[in-house]
């Protein structure tokens, strides 16, 4: 045993080294050992190395002694040891017999009383049974009392559970007759109460939760789902209606269900304003419809989708006749003027509806709720368009009332041309604020903190396409189409012409609309709204500046055609009633004339009002006013003697020869000609018009030599009078110098009056 | 290349010019002058189409300024000339029908089949009968009624119409007609016209701005055209081949072409081609979207009114071409501007349809043609 123990420690310290000249070594050779040192070390060495053993196998012997003595020292001890456990084993060896032969006796004993008590626990687990099947008995023999107490007290929940528990027990027992007997006696009771939750079900009074725990009960007991479904909804549906019926109630008048309105005779509030309908209508009948859903969703969530979809269909069926309600009710506010409270109202709407999708997202309720404000949105730009061409309508009438007003009282000139450009100017800033104001209440529907502004058709084509082509475009068109109207001369325009003041007053407004106010509303509008479609901005705006343009021209064509013929006509109906042949010797200027005169004064002076003067041809020197007559007069007689001709039958030929040479330096004159902007080109188309009418009237008459005087008289009046009207003066020149030889051809005795006498009885007037 | 105008001026003023209606074989136009001091003049223009000349023959007007003429529809010979003449302080006035005389005694006057000797070969104009009627004082024109051996003419005046029955060369008063008056002062007739259609049981009359038809068989106005124009109209004329429409002018510039049956609007106005009164408009008696007008501001204008002529897809319409060939368009055709002062009159030739006449105050007579490009262009 110990030499195991050394050995493995000698294993331990000198493993590997078995080198036989290793003294420490187990394979150590002596002789080997001796032999090498005797070979390998000095004498000397050698001494030392015998001392060295010498000294070492001393040690060495000394401590193997006390390792001896160590060991027997507890060798004695171990003896001593296992000694005393010998003599306890020996103690210890009886009590366990002891202990074996005790548990002997326990169990013996327990054999015997586990046989005596057997039969008894048989007995008491048998009793037990019976009881607990008694206890069941006694429940379903109580049962139909207990039911019909629960439904006495109206605890059908209670009464269900009950029923519940013992269907299938009495169903099992079934052929047994007191089992079927209580069996009928509780469907009875189920069935009357299944009845009543129907009444409960079916009565219009009972509240949501009374109804969801009906037909929580309902299922319970088995009713079909989808028959409870439908009874359900139906149910809710008479609520809904109620409240849709409500609402429909403040349409103040209904395109269906005409006669609703007077069953439920609710006249005396017909008319509450746009936001309360939309509050009524979200607060009743919108929260009733979640309170449903929800309730439904409660119940029949478990259920298949036949059921989801009945919700979805009854869901749809009942927002879509409230749409309908709700989009009346906002498209019969579309003309309201307080478009604040319809935006606000179209914003409740939308945010009740964000409310609402949350319930039912299968159900696309943000589509046709968008879709609504939207067509709101749209009607009300209509409206606004409407409105704008309304106001100019108003406007047109206004300034018509104020230009034919003051000619009836006042007559004189003065305040009608002062009116004339305040007129204008008043016209156009009212159009302007009209359209500014217009603009800023359909900023409403964009506004920030609107809820549905962020949707995007209202960043977009709101702006864009409605704002912009439907108000704006559309009423600057409107505005050009409605003024074209004014001249439109082929339409036969057969009641009220547009009195001439009046073309003259809008071709101005629409040449400022030209120049400015067209595109100043359509970069207010592009501002004001954020668009940036650059290219189109610009062509459409040039398109309308045109347009207007245009019929700024063609207006005052119309103006100038207007005013001439108005003048021409009391020329032409002077010549034709008179009796020329046969007229006394002029003694003074024809009151006709004068009247011409005048009349083209005050419109020189209306038109001066609003147009510039423009471009004259420069004088010649010799026809300034007062000169003027003496250049005429040497005119007119150089151009009779030319005319006297005609009696002699030798001219004739050098008569139309000369006025055809006289007529190849003159141009031609357009008389119904194009119109410039400046007064004085206006005022050459009046006179033009005028002067031509005198001669083709002068040409269908035949004269006696004091008609010829009289109308020399008249021209040369006119010629003193007209020519600071117009451009070229030599227009006027030429076409009285016509008058005044076509005159002479239709004169039967044509002797020209002394021009001294024709001043001195124009001076006279 | 076209064919310059063939201008040709008279001495005199002159208002009035009419084509010789009944002569289908050569192109000639009676033109009347107007003048208080001289001895007025007819004259006999015929347009020769292959050498592009003119001949023409003068004939004395004795009885004073014409201020209406018009050729029978029926014989070549036969005009009538409305007058006016000063006498001893006082305007009298007066109307007549004349007829051709041939200085060959031995082509009879009564021979009027054969008439393609030239106009040099009339000598003169013989008075046939004075038209005077116990109704009208102031007979302003004649009009002869257009179907062939119908003697019947309609006479204008003092706001009346008078219908005579020329048979036999007596004047025998049929019937007459008052115009309706107007604020109490009878309107002024400024052209009368006979509806060719339907064995012309119609005549038309413009006064003020309206236009009256009476029908002959009822003796009641027919159709009515209120306010037509803006201001004066001053002729009429009814489309040839179809038998509704009519073509009105006025004071107002404007040329207008109505459907009688629809009195409120014109089917179509002519606008921007004159710019001032337009005193004549002319259907071209063959091809009717051909439509002349002339006016105050010197202008003649032809425009082509395809679109609601009788022949809206151009001459010939075969049924296969139908749905190949567009509707033409309508357009101005050309602005005449030969003359230098008013043109009071324009009429088409009788006897070919694509040559015209215009007639200017200072006497000028020019002759035109259709543009070759458009007669091409209804010819094939």
């Amino acid at each position: 045993m110990l030499k195991m123990y050394y050995g493995v420690n000698n294993a331990e310290t000198n493993g590997g080294s078995y080198d036989p000249l290793d003294i420490d070594s187990p394979n150590f050779h002596a002789e080997n050992y001796l032999r090498k040192i005797k070979q390998e070390k000095s004498l000397s060495e050698l001494m030392d190395a015998e001392n060295d053993m010498a000294k070492q196998i001393r040690t060495l012997d000394s401590e193997m002694q006390t390792l001896v003595y160590e060991n027997y020292n507890k060798f004695i001890s171990a003896t001593d040891t296992i000694r005393n456990m010998k003599r306890d084993f020996r103690q210890m060896e009886t009590e366990m017999e002891k202990l074996t032969s005790n548990m002997a006796n326990i169990t013996q004993l327990n054999s015997e009383i586990n046989d005596t008590l057997k039969e008894n626990r048989q007995k008491i687990s048998k009793l037990a049974g019976v009881h607990s099947l008694l206890k069941k008995l006694q429940f379903l023999f109580e049962l139909p009392a207990k039911l019909q107490k629960c439904l006495e007290t109206g605890a059908y929940s209670t009464a269900v559970s009950y029923y519940m528990k013992t269907k299938s027990v009495l169903q099992h027992y079934q052929h047994m007759e007191s089992f079927s007997g209580i069996e009928r006696e509780c469907i009875a009771i189920i069935n009357e109460i299944i009845s009543k939750l129907k009444q409960t079900f079916h009565d219009k009074n009972s509240s949501a939760p009374q109804l969801a725990e009906c037909v929580g009960l309902l299922l319970r007991l088995g009713e079909p789902a989808g028959l409870l479904c439908d009874e359900y909804l139906q149910h809710s549906r008479h609520k809904l209606d109620e409240d849709l019926q409500m609402l429909f109630s403040f349409l103040p008048y209904s395109t269906f269900y005409p006669c609703t309105l007077y069953l439920l005779g609710t006249s005396q509030h017909l008319l509450i304003d746009v936001l309360e309908f939309i509050d009524r209508g979200s607060n009743g009948f919108l929260s009733n419809l979640s309170l449903t859903i929800a309730a439904y969703e409660n119940l029949f969530i478990k259920q298949t989708e036949i059921t989801s979809v009945k919700l979805l269909s009854f869901v749809e069926e009942l927002l879509n006749s409230y749409f309908h309600l709700v989009e009346e009710r906002l498209m019969m506010d579309r003309r309201s003027r307080d478009n604040a409270l319809v935006v606000r109202a179209l914003d409740r709407f939308y945010r009740r509806l964000q409310a609402t999708i949350n319930l039912l997202p299968s159900l696309d309720i943000m589509t046709l709720g968008k879709a609504i404000i939207v067509r709101v949105a749209k009607a009300r730009c209509e409206h606004y368009k409407l409105a704008l061409e309304e106001f100019f309508m108003d406007c047109l009438t206004d300034a018509r009332h104020a230009i034919s007003s003051p000619k009836g009282s006042i007559g004189k000139s003065t305040p009608v041309t002062l009116n004339l450009l305040d007129l204008v100017n008043s016209t156009a800033s009212a159009i302007l604020n009209q359209v500014k104001s217009v603009l800023a209440d359909v900023q409403l529907f964009t506004v920030r903190d609107i809820n549905f502004s962020n949707m995007s058709y209202f960043s977009r084509e709101f702006s864009c396409q409605d704002v912009r082509e439907v108000i704006i475009v559309s009423f600057l068109q409107y505005i050009s189409e409605t003024l074209r109207k004014f001249c439109d001369r082929s339409g036969g325009p057969r009641s009220g012409l547009p009195p001439p003041a009046l073309l003259l007053l809008l071709s101005r407004l629409c040449r400022d609309f030209e120049q400015n106010t067209a595109a100043y509303v359509l970069t207010l509008t592009d501002e004001q709204f954020v668009i940036n479609t650059k290219d189109r901005k610009t062509e459409v705006s040039v398109f309308l500046t045109a347009e207007m343009g245009a019929t700024a021209q063609r207006l005052l064509e119309c103006f100038v055609q207007q005013s001439g013929v108005s003048v021409s006509r009391m020329i032409r109906t002077s010549v034709e009633a008179r009796d020329w042949l046969r007229s006394v010797e002029p003694r003074q200027v024809r009151a006709v004339m004068r009247r011409v005169v005048e009349e083209i004064t005050q419109t020189d002076q209306q038109v001066g009002s609003l147009y510039e003067e423009g471009v004259r041809k420069a004088r010649s020197s010799d026809s300034s006013k007062r000169t003027h007559p003496f250049n005429q007069t040497s005119v007119s007689k150089q151009r009779e003697r030319s005319h006297w001709g005609v009696y002699a039958p030798s001219s004739t030929m050098d008569n139309s020869l000369l006025s055809n040479i006289q007529k190849l330096f003159s141009e031609r004159v357009d008389v119904f000609g194009a119109v410039e902007f400046s007064k004085t080109s206006i005022m050459t188309g009046i006179v033009k018009i005028a002067l031509k009418t005198l001669l083709e009237c002068v040409r269908l008459k035949t004269f006696g030599k004091f008609g010829l005087q009289q109308l020399q008289v008249d021209c040369h009046y006119l010629q003193l009078y007209l020519w600071r009207f117009v451009a070229d003066e030599h227009i006027v020149h030429g076409l009285l110098d016509e008058v005044v030889s076509s005159c002479v051809h239709r004169c039967v005795e044509p002797v020209a009056m002394e021009p001294s006498v024709i001043d001195v009885i124009c001076e006279r007037g | 290349e076209e064919d310059a105008p063939l201008i040709y001026g008279l001495e005199l003023p002159a208002r009035c010019l009419c084509p010789q209606t009944a002569e289908s074989n050569v192109t000639r136009f009676i033109v009347g002058t107007q003048s208080l001091k001289q001895e007025n003049q007819i004259h006999l223009v015929e347009f020769d189409d292959e050498n592009n000349q003119l001949e023409k023959t003068v004939f004395a007007h004795v009885d004073g300024e014409i201020w209406h003429l018009l050729s029978s529809y029926n014989d070549p010979l036969l005009f009538s000339t409305c007058y006016s003449s000063y006498k001893d302080g006082k305007l009298g006035t007066g109307c007549k029908i004349y007829k051709f005389v041939s200085d060959s005694e031995n082509q009879g006057p009564a021979d009027t089949g054969d008439f393609d000797t030239g106009v040099g070969n009339f000598e003169s104009i013989d008075e046939v009968c004075t038209v005077s009627s116990s109704e009208i004082n102031h007979i302003s024109s004649l009009q002869w009624k257009p179907i062939e051996d119908d003697n019947q003419v309609m006479v204008l005046g003092d706001g009346k119409l008078h219908l005579f029955d020329l048979v036999e060369e007596k004047t025998e008063s049929s019937f007459s007609f008052q115009l309706p008056e107007k604020k109490g002062h009878p309107l002024v007739a400024t052209c009368g016209k006979w509806n060719p259609h339907h064995t012309a049981k119609q005549f038309a009359v413009a006064s003020g701005q309206n236009i009256t038809s009476f029908d002959m068989r009822s003796k009641s106005p027919a159709f009515q055209l209120e306010n037509c124009h803006g201001q004066l109209v001053r002729d009429l004329d009814f489309n040839p081949n179809k038998q509704y429409h009519v073509v009105t002018c006025g004071d107002d510039c404007l040329v207008k072409f109505w459907d009688t049956r629809e009195p409120k609007a014109p089917i179509s106005v002519l606008e921007s081609d004159h710019s001032h009164w337009v005193w004549g408009v002319r259907f071209n008696p063959f091809h009717d979207q051909l439509v002349l007008s002339c006016g105050s501001d010197s202008r003649v204008v032809l425009n082509n009114k395809a679109s609601i002529s009788s022949e809206p897809f151009g001459h010939m319409v075969d049924e296969e071409d139908d749905d190949q060939k567009e509707k033409k368009s309508d357009q101005l055709i050309a602005v005449y501007e030969e003359h230098e002062d008013s043109v009071y009159a324009v009429e088409w030739s009788a006897a070919d349809p694509w040559s015209f006449a215009s007639l200017s105050y200072d006497g000028r007579i020019v002759i035109n043609k259709v543009p070759k490009t458009v007669k091409f262009d209804i010819l094939l």
